[in-house]
């Protein structure tokens, strides 16, 4: 939302005064609501948009915009707020956990009525003065594609008055006409005042409704307080808020023709509830109610609706007895967008008929730990038989979701159809599933709920064929297309036995085309959007042939005409070809069939990953129940060896007479999939027999065997390894030491010799140099195979802190493409050593990492120093020496901490045959007697933004906490969105015409401190220098900072590429490598160290190769030629102020650090100071 | 004082000193700076359909890339109102020069597909182009090519273009031909108001260190100049089209050089890349200086007054250097009495 209203700020789109909104970024939802308010008070109209955790962070505000009776709209897109996990989805807890700001609350139902709402709720907010949350389902109503009818201007002008409007402005602050608002009010008088605001909630409602009906006599769109669907008579009635009103009604509706007397109520004014609405709009002859609330309050006798409901009937029936009580039950459904359907609903109606229904239920899940749910038949349905009902299943990356949704725009502007669509997308980054559920119809679409029975399934990816059970939603008779590289005549011989039989079974009409060859011939590349769009509407029969054809080629030209002629040619081209490659399959009569489909993790996978995780990933975690899952959010890691994801076209192949064993491949591997180790020759006796080694080229090693080998299986095909590789054939320079070859012909040999490779001992981490590229590459990786994007920047540094550290490391990781890599569902990539140690990994929140890490580390620390003192205590019963060296134990060295771990192993053994308490507690900390490394890692968005504050406050802490930057510049997870790290130049969402002010320097932020250890480290710039960087934070015995160069999908090139583009970043001095060591001082020495030589090449030729800043060269050639002067400024402003830094002698370097001679005159000198203040 | 005015593609220009298409071109403001220098004539640095293709279709897969691929982004980088893309800047540039400046302003095509010759040839002389120099230059590089195929494909081209646009067409030649004579001679027929000798080009280098190929361009040197006057010389008796020298054009005297061997006029752009439009100023300036000092009415008076036909020894121009450098040898050493 925020970012269609920046576009328009940009397109110069102006409001109905004829002014141009002005949108401004904040640092965080917290900022947003304060700047709302701040804005609010001078007179403007404002307004903000959030969901989920950001909503919480606007709760004070949001009490004191009500609190000052202050007209304002929040628009929510209701998500769910994390508990045990995060979940961006959607459900009302968010929206829940506001209701008692003094917000008024209003509900849309559909797209459309979120449209129209915005606007009642801006009118009603204007008159009433009572501020307005106005929410709908987010993602299922958010992220709804539907046809709507527009508002147009005359009708905001008709519905907003301007008399409001005025009295707003002029109740604003203002020195011509001073008043202060805001007081302290005390004990005496803050109650009465807060009573005082009584009748604007009472005149509230009939406020509403009131616009509400002048809206009705504008569009013609009627809406009430309280709206009733079904029998006059009823006698069940269900009652909800939100996007579930759609599938409610289909259910009430169908149920209402067989002669059932059933209704609902859809509550759209919540708060203030209105009584009188409510008890107009029920029938009278209702005897059982179900109240159904999109959220979960633990330990409450009901959720909120329910609650808000059990009182109104309390309190109209209370010495009433002239009507009996009906029976109320509550309900919970659709948490975190679980589906909702009128299969649901009707069995909540089933249950209402029961003598004793049972109350505080679950539905659309299957809870067999406390029994809440009720049981549904999934096959009932209400889906119109007139409506086409479609469903794509495709990858992120070949177009398919944006078809579909141009297919939408066709059908719902050109013709006289409706449309719908909605899509949903798997967790992963790299290769994401998408499947899209698309209806079309005569009639207006309120179906809210994902298809089940669909006339129209297409299958964009074969390779889902034997792993998704594509077709378990095809209904008998549909049509189903696959694209496919095979003819007709070949195609059925290559679908495994369950899907032959289904085709069969339930006749379906088959078609395959070869869309990728269409696309590779037609210059497409790996997109097949077009074409796929065109098979659809060819065979689908939604809209006559040649319409529409004509109609997806005006879609193309109006979608990728300013891209240029040359992009709209191939899409011509494309659609023109696919008609012609496009077959019907002859249907066989009998399955013949040789092969299964895929189960989801081997059969040798441990039990959890097989029984739950792998019905995750095989697409049915819906049907999980509730024993089956972990009930505090706690997950085994090391389960992302268990997916198989086999996304790469090409894997690398490694040369082994061309190979220098350097190891930067390894290093820079975004997955883990490429990985070095040297072995016992004796270990090859057992080897496959395609399984390569060489001899290792450490002069120490060279009676052992060295082995680079590739997971065929999860490598993403990104190229990064190939790009890095520094060793050319003498003979042929374009062939180095590893090469990309297509991955199908080595999938079985190669997959056979990872798992050997992954059975051969780790190398002895003691022997090697933990500094050197080459050395540390053969330290075993704890973090892979994550979902992060091909060619991802920030997921090598992870690996290589899992590699430094990872058998004694904590993470706390902020919100970000870092926790959903590293923590999404159903894998977890964080993995353990044949010790079974490894990163324990965690998750707050997006605003409070640096916090959340600092607790780790002072719970580390308060259990290191309890464990001390009992070990003293108990220092009679354990002996003298093993005590003596616990406690005094040298563990600045792999080496020493090794022999830590041996003496806790000793303790625990001898704390076993002690039997005093104090033992006992011993053994529950001796482990936090070996030291841990605490590192709280997240992206720019969160270190540079809405956590800023707190990550100040840590390093201000001076504990020994250590932070990792992954700065990619931009809000990679949520869309490209500019944060303070984004560049002057750079285009990015909120920056359009590219960001104008500087990147903050984080560095200096973190210098200024002085006892701050702080890097700034860019693999491709200084690979050796990372690593140093790594593990002098690790060894500074205080708080750590370290900003890494993350290259990232969101600068627009080719992420084989990224390395590159690090190694331009700290050429042009953009990303000069530097080191802050504090422990320096001490030594006398200087401790800001600059590490990159000064720049050599120009700004323009680093930048211009990135998408970020070319696109504005394109768009505003003059904007972008400033802005890279400023920038090239910014760069040779920072480089002298680096270098200078640098060079100054010793101690000199720190001037903002009083010197430390002679101290007493030191001392008094800040003590004038200050009192001069 | 001398007249210093010329024609090109039967167009009055006010000297022979002409910018070629370089960086200077790219702006409005530098193209008036080149008048206000002095400069005869500009030519537009040229427009690549290839490019036009190549940039459309990296935009359309950087905003691709990453796109619709999660919930929560659906697209990384935002899609900006409109991308300038295809002709439009450079068609904006034509216009916005002939509106800021008086002198001929020529534009310059590098074609891919016969359509995208015709199309954008059409659409710089609709924008107010005064002529196109058609920039021909492409690379055989399949064996199976071959150079009577390759000229054919030129001669057509200049054939089609002539038919498309009424504004004169030259045609920029690279060097690199059998028998260049006779291509010239052919282009001529076909209708070429001028010819452009020679192109340069971005030629790849070897980084011997990392055994990696990189494009390079050098600014020119006047030696490379010689090729030029000799292939001036040659084809001035043989065409009737205008010929234009360009590669190595620095001073007064490589002008002077030029319009000696039969050049109407000398397109000049590393020296204003090295020494600033202003340096256009002093060359035409040394230009009458050396006009006057020989007693020369006029440059036309003297253009083409070294062409092979009007020296005394033609031979110059038909036999490698060899023979001439080895004569001169043996004379010197003659008068040292050997």
């Amino acid at each position: 939302m925020g970012e269609l209203a920046d576009q328009w700020t940009t397109e110069h789109v102006p409001n109905i005064w004829g002014s141009v909104p002005h949108v401004m970024e904040m640092q965080s939802e917290g900022g947003a609501a304060g700047a709302l308010h701040g804005a609010l008070q001078a007179g403007a109209l404002g307004t903000t948009f959030t969901a989920s955790q950001g909503l919480l962070l606007m709760i004070p505000n949001m009490f004191k915009i009500a609190g000052e009776l202050t007209a304002a709209v929040i628009h929510v897109a209701a998500r769910t707020v994390a508990t045990h996990a995060l979940s961006i989805f959607g459900d009302h807890s968010d929206v829940m956990a506001a209701r008692s700001t003094g917000f008024a609350m209003l509900a849309s139902n559909s797209v459309q009525e979120a449209h129209d709402f915005s606007l009642i709720a801006q009118a009603a907010t204007l008159e009433s003065r009572i501020p307005f949350l106005h929410f709908f389902d987010g993602f299922r109503t958010s992220h709804e594609v539907n046809k709507i009818v527009p508002l147009l201007d005359e009708d905001l002008r008709a519905i907003i008055d301007e008399r409001f409007v005025r009295q707003h402005r002029e109740r604003a602050l203002s020195p011509d006409r001073p008043v202060l608002r805001g007081t302290a009010q005390n004990p005496d008088l803050f109650f009465q005042a807060r009573e005082a605001c009584n009748p604007f909630y009472r005149a509230c409602p009939q406020i509403v409704q009131d616009v509400m009906n002048r809206f009705a006599r504008q569009t013609g769109r009627s809406y009430q307080l309280i709206d009733y669907v079904g029998a006059p008579d009823a006698e069940r009635v269900v009652i909800l808020m939100g996007s579930g009103a759609g599938a409610a009604a289909e259910c009430v509706k169908a149920l209402q023709k067989s002669g059932e007397r059933v209704g609902f109520l859809k509550v759209r004014l919540y708060k203030p509830f209105a009584l009188d609405a409510f008890f107009a709009a029920l029938p009278t002859t209702v005897g059982s109610i179900a109240v159904l609330d999109r959220t979960k309050e633990p330990g409450s006798v009901g959720e909120p609706l329910y609650q808000e409901i059990a009182t109104a009937f309390l309190e109209r029936y209370a010495g009433n007895h002239s009507r009996p009580l009906p029976r109320i039950i509550g309900g919970r459904y659709g948490l975190s967008s679980k589906e909702f359907t009128p299969a649901m609903v009707k069995a909540i109606f089933d249950e209402l008929k029961k003598p004793q229904p049972q109350n505080h239920f679950t539905i659309g899940i299957h809870d067999d730990v406390t029994h809440t749910s009720l049981n549904y038949d999934p096959a009932f349905s209400t889906e119109d038989p007139r409506t086409v009902r479609a469903l794509f299943y495709g990858l992120g990356s070949d177009g398919t979701v944006g078809a579909n949704k141009n297919s939408i725009k066709i059908i719902g502007k050109g013709t006289k159809n409706y449309a719908q669509g909605y899509f949903v997308y798997d967790s992963k980054k790299a290769g994401a599933i998408t499947v899209s559920h698309v209806r079309f119809g005569p009639e207006p679409i309120e179906s809210t709920y994902l298809i089940s029975k669909g006339s129209f399934v297409a299958c964009h990816q074969f390779q889902f064929i034997d792993r998704l059970d594509v077709l378990a939603a095809a209904e008998p008779g549909a049509t189903f297309l696959v694209n496919a590289p095979f003819g007709p005549d070949e195609m059925w011989s290559h679908l495994p036995r369950q899907v032959q039989q289904t085709i069969i079974d339930k006749q379906l009409k088959f078609y395959v085309i070869d869309a990728y060859s269409v696309a590779r011939e037609a210059g497409m590349g790996n997109r097949i959007n077009t074409i796929m769009q065109t098979c659809f509407f060819a065979i689908s029969g939604v809209l006559p042939r040649e319409e529409a054809i004509a109609a997806i080629k005006k879609a193309i030209e109006e979608t990728y005409g300013k891209r240029g002629q040359a992009v709209v040619q191939k899409n011509f081209t494309a659609v023109d070809q696919a008609l012609s490659r496009l077959y019907q399959v002859k249907v066989p009569e009998k399955v013949s069939a040789t092969f299964e489909m895929l189960p989801p993790v081997p059969a040798r996978a441990p039990a959890f990953v097989r029984e739950v995780i792998g019905t995750i990933i095989s697409g049915n975690g819906d049907a999980l129940p509730v024993s089956a899952i972990p009930n505090d959010g706690t997950f085994p890691t090391a389960t992302a060896q268990w997916e198989k994801r086999n996304l790469a076209q090409q894997i690398p192949v490694w040369d082994t007479e061309l190979c220098i064993q350097c190891g930067k491949c390894v290093l820079v591997c975004p997955h883990a999939a490429i990985r070095a180790k040297v072995y016992d020759p004796s270990h090859l006796a057992k080897a496959p027999a395609t399984f390569k080694s060489a001899k290792p080229r450490w002069r120490e090693y060279e009676s052992l065997r060295y082995t680079l080998q590739v997971a065929p299986e999860d490598c993403t095909g990104c190229r990064l390894c190939v790009e890095i590789c520094p060793a050319k054939s003498k003979s042929e320079v374009k062939h180095k030491a590893i090469n990309m070859e297509m991955q199908a012909p080595l999938r079985e040999t190669e997959s056979v010799n990872w798992d050997f490779f992954v059975g051969l001992p780790e190398f002895d981490r003691e022997r090697i140099s933990h500094t050197q590229v080459k050395d540390t590459q053969l330290l075993e990786p704890l973090f892979e195979f994550s979902g992060a994007c091909a060619g991802c920047g920030e997921t090598p540094y992870i690996k290589l802190l899992t590699q430094l550290f990872g058998d004694r490391l904590l993470i706390a990781n902020a919100t970000g493409c870092s926790s959903i890599y590293g923590g999404n569902l159903p894998t977890t990539p964080y993995t353990v050593n044949r010790q079974g140690r490894g990163p324990a990994w965690s998750n707050s929140l997006f605003e409070d990492n640096a916090e959340f890490g600092l607790g780790m580390r002072l719970a580390v620390d308060q259990q290191n120093q309890y464990a001390q003192q009992l070990l003293t205590a108990l220092s009679g019963s354990l002996g003298g020496a093993l005590v003596t060296a616990l406690l005094e134990a040298d563990q600045s060295k792999e080496s020493g901490i090794e022999a830590q771990r041996q003496r806790v192993a000793e303790l625990k053994r001898k704390l076993a045959t002690v039997d005093l308490p104090a033992a006992r507690e011993l053994l529950t900390v001796a482990d936090m007697l070996v030291r841990k490394s605490v590192w709280l890692v997240g992206g720019d968005g969160w270190a540079y933004d809405i956590g800023a504050g707190g990550l100040d406050h840590v390093l201000g802490s001076g504990r020994n906490v250590n932070v990792l930057v992954l700065d990619t510049e931009v809000y990679s997870n949520t869309g490209g969105q500019m944060s303070k790290a984004t560049p002057r130049g750079a285009v990015a969402k909120f920056a359009t015409g590219g960001k104008e002010m500087a990147k903050k320097d984080l560095a200096m932020e973190a210098i200024s401190y002085g006892y701050v250890y702080v890097a700034r480290v860019a693999l491709g710039g200084g690979d050796t220098h990372t690593i140093k960087a790594f593990q002098e934070a690790e060894a500074h015995d205080g708080p750590s900072l370290i900003i890494a160069y993350s290259h990232c999908i969101a600068h627009g090139y080719d992420m084989g590429f990224g390395l590159n583009q690090q190694k331009n970043a700290v050429l042009s001095g953009y990303w000069p490598l530097m080191r802050y060591n504090p422990g320096l001082r001490l030594e006398g020495k200087n401790p800001f160290q600059l590490d990159s030589k000064a720049p050599s090449i120009a700004l323009k030729k680093y930048a211009y190769e990135e998408a970020r800043y070319t696109m504005l060269t394109r768009s505003h050639p003059d904007a972008a030629r400033k802005l890279l002067h400023d920038a090239e400024d910014d760069v040779e402003r920072q480089w002298r102020v680096y270098s200078n830094r640098a060079a100054m002698p010793g101690r000199a370097e720190t001037p903002n650090i009083a010197p430390h001679e002679p101290e007493e005159a030191t001392v008094e000198t800040v003590k004038k100071g200050g009192d001069e203040q | 004082m001398s007249d210093i005015s010329t024609r090109y593609l039967g167009l009055g220009l006010k000297c022979p000193l002409v910018a070629s298409a370089s960086p200077l071109g790219e702006s409005v403001s530098s193209i008036r700076e080149l008048e206000d220098a002095g400069i005869g004539a500009v030519v537009l640095p040229s427009l690549f359909e290839e490019q036009l293709e190549l940039e459309s279709n990296a935009l359309d897969d950087d905003l691709w890339r990453g796109a619709e691929s999660s919930p929560e982004s659906q697209s990384l980088l935002p899609d900006l109102e409109d991308y300038n893309l295809g002709p439009d800047g450079y068609l904006d540039l034509i216009e916005g020069a002939k509106a800021a400046v008086d002198i001929p302003v020529i534009a310059s095509l590098n074609g891919v597909s016969p359509g995208g010759w015709a199309e954008y040839a059409g659409l710089m002389e609709e924008a107010g182009a005064d002529a196109i120099e058609l920039n021909i230059y492409s690379l055989a590089t399949e064996p199976n090519t071959s150079a009577a195929e390759v000229e054919k494909g030129y001669v057509d081209l200049v054939r089609q273009i002539k038919r498309c646009v009424r504004v004169p067409v030259a045609v920029k030649l690279s060097p690199f031909f059998s028998a260049p004579a006779n291509i010239a001679a052919r282009l001529d027929d076909a209708g070429a108001d001028g010819l452009v000798l020679f192109n340069r080009f971005y030629q790849p280098d070897f980084d011997v260190e990392s055994l990696e190929v990189v494009p390079r361009l050098t600014l020119s040197h006047p030696d490379e100049l010689l090729l030029r006057l000799h292939w001036a010389a040659i084809l001035s008796d043989h065409v009737e089209a205008d010929l234009a020298i360009t590669g190595g054009v620095h001073s007064a005297i490589d002008v002077v050089k030029c319009i000696l061997a039969g050049a109407s006029v000398t397109l000049m752009a590393s020296a204003l890349l090295q020494k600033g439009a202003q340096h256009a100023f002093s060359v035409l300036g040394d230009l009458r200086r050396w006009l006057e000092e020989h007693e020369y009415d006029s440059v036309r008076q003297m253009c083409g007054s070294m062409s092979r036909r009007s020296v005394p020894d033609p031979t110059a121009f038909e036999r490698g250097n060899y023979m001439r450098v080895l004569s001169s040898y043996v004379l010197r050493s003659g008068n040292h009495g050997h």
